[in-house]
């Protein structure tokens, strides 16, 4: 008869299959041979006043549960220029989700919800995007054609996003090669989800419509690591125009991936460029299985055409062992239903992702597009089985399977079960083709799931509420005339002044460069001391301590200045920093009183000198390295010493006991 | 020939030219600004002559400034069609059939490039193909009577409008549908209700506030809402339907004299005026409000009355109106005014010897108020008794523009003053009511304790 399946056998087989390796352990050289692929698409919130389309407040958020009224909406396909509904566009009309807007007066007017036409662009963010775009090298159009992007998850309540292009066929230049941009373009921000629960799903407006830019590259990169550095690269370009908003949610990336034989997954909405190297990893791998996968059904099976799943009702007290989740069974008519898959076993537990596998694209898809919450499914394969050896024999029995099938339990209302089994035969027969065309949801694990269908070029359409805006020749001259330097020349001037390199993602990031420098060149000063101070002294700071009010970059060339034209010696900025940045109110002579600075001569530091070596032989008996000597008593002249002479000299002074 | 170029002129069809590039190419367009590579668009004929429109292979288009041109190189041609996926309507025995008589209405829509403007999908099969749930309600048919835009309905099209209703009603349909552009909707309906009536059936007009080219549309639904109304209510009325809130939740139906269009753009903007609607209709449900309505018959014993005198007029009063602005109304020919006044139904001394020298010239002038609420109450202060002793006569609380047509259609039957007064004083269908109810007047002031409260819960 049957012989039992091993799910963990079979997955770790399969993870061996697929060749997966851990991220720390792949070479660049692995990457190269997969034919590894990445682009990105990163959304950065411009800093303006208003909103890109109306004139609501730009950045004011609410609380998740805060409202004032509701709208409740549906999105249906429409028909694309082309003549045809698109893809994504059916998926989503399936799912017929109640879409819920939770309103607030404040930060929503009547084009939020999609009740009045858009007024005229915002300038403001028009100059701001036409500035990103010409950092990025690209061609400016000669006039702004407003476009809408389908979108029909709801997120947005008109259906669609508002979105123009400014510039296309740019390119960065990264430490070892060149990204081209592909266009770079101005669009209203979406709504933030509250929840999506079954058929509801609400959102709230206070971010909709928010202006952004949104950065699009080819896919040149061919490592998760050159994915990273691109995303930063485009992050402090961006945040060198300091026209751009910063915190949480400010910058959002949406990541593409593909491998040799492979499709286009964009991996949507990261919101750490330091999540993309191991996310971007374990999709090549998830693609790679699914390639494996693809190749075994193809074996198994010669004719996909034919292939259908079978299903059969089963009634809740012939599963002792499971309860079915209520969640899904709240429908007047609700059922349970077993699935035989024709030829699937060692699939539904083939590995696709770390801790995750093939099933768990199915139970993703159950999800979204038949709204069944999870656990939606259990399945012949689980790593613990979940019901008992004598009701999956039962089931077999009723389904009359053969020993290679495999099976699936899922419950649901009648409507939602109908589009279940569509689902769960649809993503089988996709398997036959390799890797299905869609959107995914990334986890801070470095995996990810299933969003939604990845709609096509046909998903734009003319606004037809908008009139087109030209770019003037002029405009362009104006906006040169001040732009930032660029990102590659701050890193190649970074490392010349020979800063650590260790400080550049925090310089770069804070938009520090130009302080950095202003401050090297203005006061002659050290670059590596202000490299450090900034970049190591200053983040430290700033990672432990709360300023009772905002603190203003500039003020550490003020505090420069204050030193310097006090003669103090530059060591004493060290001791101020710290009580600067809590205090950023507080006057200089103030906070050099709280670092308890004393002036005295350097003679005088001088001499204590010889009392001090004194001192420390009779106290270190047994450690009587000269380091460790001169470490204590700079250690003891620090008090005294700091802001009153230059450590260096002293340290020289201490070791060799002679000035030069 | 200029088919080549749609909407293109001046510079930019002259740099078309030049480079021999028509729309619908694929062309590589070398400028100052860099390569650019797209589709050449029809630009819309509003827009200037300095840019050429280009889709992208992403989807997105751009305008290209034609002072940048350097060059332009055609690499291929592929002209766009567009086309509603038409499926044959099914026809279900048992199923109301309903008419849907088509005006230029965006119900269902495909979008026109040469404009950048919206144009209907009309026929059964291309809605079935938009909207599918309408073959669960009924079995439709449709004409397109004409296309015209909501504005640019008058006269001539009400009148053939009433004699196409009548002529479908005698051939024994269940229920017709208007699909009609919102700008003007409530005088078509207004003008409806007085030349249709003892309709055995109902009879609804229907448009959209978002047209159906994007997924929020309320066309569908409102098409929907209309149908079902329209196939199967027991309300044989000349309504309007359109959405309650401006959530997808219900429509409501509203009379054709009592009702308005009140909000430039939501889609909720239809409201019954001093009165209460006839009824709510969602997916699954008719919902009467009003108890007294004319219910559906069996007979086909509708009356249609086809007239409409065209020099009439609507004016709307403002403090310091000049008395000429009536003489050149009477000069002009204008046989009717109305006249929208302030509070119960006043205007200023000033024109008083204008209204007397139209009066003796034999215009009928009607009172309404431009409050839209409330009745015209002459009596009330001496410049109403002035005003009526010198031949204006109070509208009672018709709405002004429901006055406009009635005064149309009442002159178009006669030109006795005295039959025109009998016309237009003795309501046909709650144009003039006795009474207005509490609840017939709803203004919610926002900010008000009480009323937000109730806006967190209720969706308007
Ligand atoms: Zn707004």
């Amino acid at each position: 008869m049957d012989i039992k399946f091993d799910a963990v056998k079979n997955y770790e087989k399969t993870k061996k299959i697929v060749g997966y390796l851990p991220r720390e352990k792949t070479k660049p050289q692995d990457y190269y041979e997969m034919g590894f692929k990445c682009g990105l698409e990163i959304h950065q919130q411009l800093k303006t006043e208003k909103k890109l389309f109306c004139r609501c407040p730009a950045g004011l958020y609410q609380k998740k549960d805060e409202y004032d009224a509701e709208v409740i909406r549906h999105m249906r396909p429409t028909l694309s220029e082309m003549g045809e509904y698109d893809g994504t566009a059916l998926m989503e009309f399936k799912t017929r989700k109640n879409i819920t807007y939770h309103i607030k007066n404040e930060t929503a007017c009547t084009y939020e919800i999609d009740d009045t036409p858009p007024f005229i662009l915002n300038m403001q963010a028009l100059d701001i995007v036409l500035e990103i775009s010409l950092l990025l090298n690209t061609n400016i159009v000669g006039e702004l054609h407003i476009t809408r992007k389908q979108y029909l998850d709801g997120s947005i309540p008109t259906g669609f996003q508002r979105t123009a292009l400014v510039g296309i066929e740019g390119e960065i230049q990264l430490k070892k090669k060149k990204i081209r941009i592909i266009q770079v373009s101005v669009e209203e921000d979406a709504c933030r989800e509250v929840s999506d629960i079954g058929h509801e799903r609400v959102y709230i407006t206070d971010r909709l419509g928010m202006p952004l830019v949104e950065m699009v590259t080819y896919p040149d990169m061919k490592t998760p690591a050159e994915a990273e550095e691109a995303g930063q690269y485009l992050r402090f370009l961006t945040r060198s125009t300091e026209r751009v908003r910063t915190g949480i949610g400010a910058a959002r990336e949406d990541v593409n991936v593909s491998i040799n034989g492979g499709t286009r997954v964009e991996i949507k909405g990261v919101s750490h460029i330091k999540w993309i190297p191991e996310l971007t990893h374990n999709e090549a791998f998830r693609q790679k299985a699914l390639l494996e996968v693809k190749k075994i059904l193809n074996k198994r099976i010669t004719d996909p055409s034919k292939w259908r799943i079978k299903s059969k009702d089963v009634s809740a007290s012939l599963l002792k062992s499971y309860n079915c989740p209520s969640k899904n069974l709240s429908g007047e008519k609700n059922r349970i239903v077993c699935v035989n898959l024709p030829d699937f076993r060692g699939i539904l537990s083939f590995f696709t992702q770390p801790s995750k596998m093939f099933a768990n694209e199915l139970i993703d898809r159950l999800k979204v597009i038949a709204c069944l919450e999870k656990p939606n499914m259990i399945h012949s394969e689980e790593l613990e089985p979940i019901i008992s050896e004598d009701e999956l024999s039962y089931i077999k029995k009723i389904l009359n399977t053969k020993e290679n099938d495999a099976q699936i339990i899922t419950w649901g209302s009648d409507q939602d079960i109908k589009t279940a089994l569509e689902t769960i035969e649809e993503r089988c027969l996709l398997a036959f083709k390799g890797i299905p065309n869609e959107t995914r949801k990334s986890f801070r694990d470095g995996t990810n799931i299933f969003e939604r269908v990845l709609p096509g070029p046909n998903r734009m359409y003319p606004d037809t509420d908008s009139a087109p805006i030209p770019i003037e020749e002029s405009q362009i001259q104006e906006a040169k005339k001040s732009l930032p330097s660029s990102i590659a020349h701050r890193i190649k001037q970074l490392e010349e002044w020979k800063i650590p390199s260790d400080t550049y993602i925090y310089i770069l990031k804070q938009n520090l460069f130009e302080l950095i420098k202003k401050i090297i060149e203005d006061f002659d000063e050290n670059p590596i001391f202000v490299g450090t101070l900034i970049g190591h002294k200053l983040k430290n700071i700033e990672g432990k301590t709360n300023p009772v009010s905002l603190f203003n970059y500039s003020k550490i060339y003020a505090l420069f200045a204050y030193v310097i034209k006090n003669k103090l010696k530059k060591e004493i900025i060290k001791e101020m920093l710290p009580v600067m940045y809590k205090n950023p109110n507080m006057d200089f002579d103030s906070i050099l009183k709280i670092t308890k600075y004393e002036k005295c001569s350097e003679a005088r530091i001088i001499s204590f000198l010889p009392d001090l070596k004194e001192k420390f032989k009779k106290i270190n008996n047994s450690k009587k390295s000269s380091q460790a000597e001169s470490l204590w008593i700079m250690g003891e002249l620090h008090p005294i010493a700091k802001g009153n002479m230059d450590f260096d000299r002293l340290r020289r002074m201490v070791d060799g006991g002679k000035d030069e | 020939m200029s088919d080549l170029f749609k909407g293109y002129k001046g510079k930019s069809l002259l740099v078309l030219k030049k480079f021999k590039i028509r729309v619908w190419s694929e062309t590589l367009i070398e400028t100052t600004r860099g390569e650019f590579k797209g589709i050449i668009l029809p630009r819309s004929e509003y827009d200037d002559d300095l840019h050429i429109v280009l889709k992208l292979i992403t989807g997105y288009n751009i305008g290209i400034d034609v002072n940048t041109i350097i060059n332009m190189k055609e690499l291929g041609y592929k002209e766009a069609h567009y086309k509603i996926p038409e499926k044959e309507f099914p026809f279900s025995k048992g199923k109301p059939n309903v008419k849907l008589f088509g005006t230029g209405g965006t119900i269902a829509s495909r979008l026109d490039y040469r404009t950048g403007a919206v144009i209907p999908a009309f026929s059964p099969g291309e809605l079935y193909g938009a909207v599918p749930e309408l073959a669960d309600i009924c079995n439709l048919t449709t004409e397109k009577l004409f296309a015209v835009f909501s504005e640019n309905m008058g006269p001539e099209e009400y009148k053939t409008l009433a004699i196409a209703i009548g002529e479908e009603i005698k051939k024994g349909i269940d229920g017709i549908i208007i699909g009609h552009g919102t700008d003007t909707l409530h005088h078509t309906a207004s003008a409806l209700s007085f030349m249709v009536q003892n309709s055995p059936v109902p009879i609804i007009l229907v448009g959209s506030q978002r047209s159906s080219d994007r997924p929020s549309s309320d066309a569908a639904l409102n098409l929907i809402h209309a149908t079902k109304a329209a196939g199967q209510s027991d309300i044989a009325e000349v309504m309007v339907c359109m959405f309650g809130p401006t959530s997808d939740e219900y429509a409501l139906l509203h009379s054709g004299t009592r009702v308005r269009k009140m909000h430039s753009s939501y889609r909720s903007t239809f409201r019954t005026i001093g009165d209460t609607p006839i009824a709510m209709v969602d997916k699954e449900k008719i919902t009467p409000i009003w108890t007294d309505y004319n219910h559906r018959r069996n007979d086909r014993n509708v009356e249609i009355y086809p007239y409409f005198e065209e020099k009439v007029t609507l004016i709307y009063y403002y403090p310091n109106m000049q008395p000429d602005i009536i003489d050149s109304l009477v000069e002009n020919g204008y046989k009717g005014i109305v006249i929208a006044g302030t509070g119960l139904g006043h205007v200023n001394k000033l024109v008083y010897p204008a209204i007397e020298r139209a009066i003796k010239r034999g215009v009928a002038i009607y009172m309404t108020v431009q409050t839209l609420w409330g009745y015209v109450h002459m009596f009330v202060y001496d410049t109403g008794r002035d005003l009526m002793s010198k031949g204006i006569i109070p509208a009672e609380n018709m709405l002004p523009e429901v006055a406009y047509i009635k005064l149309g259609w009442a002159l178009g039957q006669t030109n006795d003053l005295d039959k025109v007064r009998q016309i237009m004083l003795s309501p046909v269908n709650r144009e003039i009511t006795e009474r207005e109810p509490y609840n017939g007047y709803l203004i919610f002031q926002g900010g008000v304790p009480g009323i937000d409260d109730f806006l967190k819960k209720f969706h308007k």
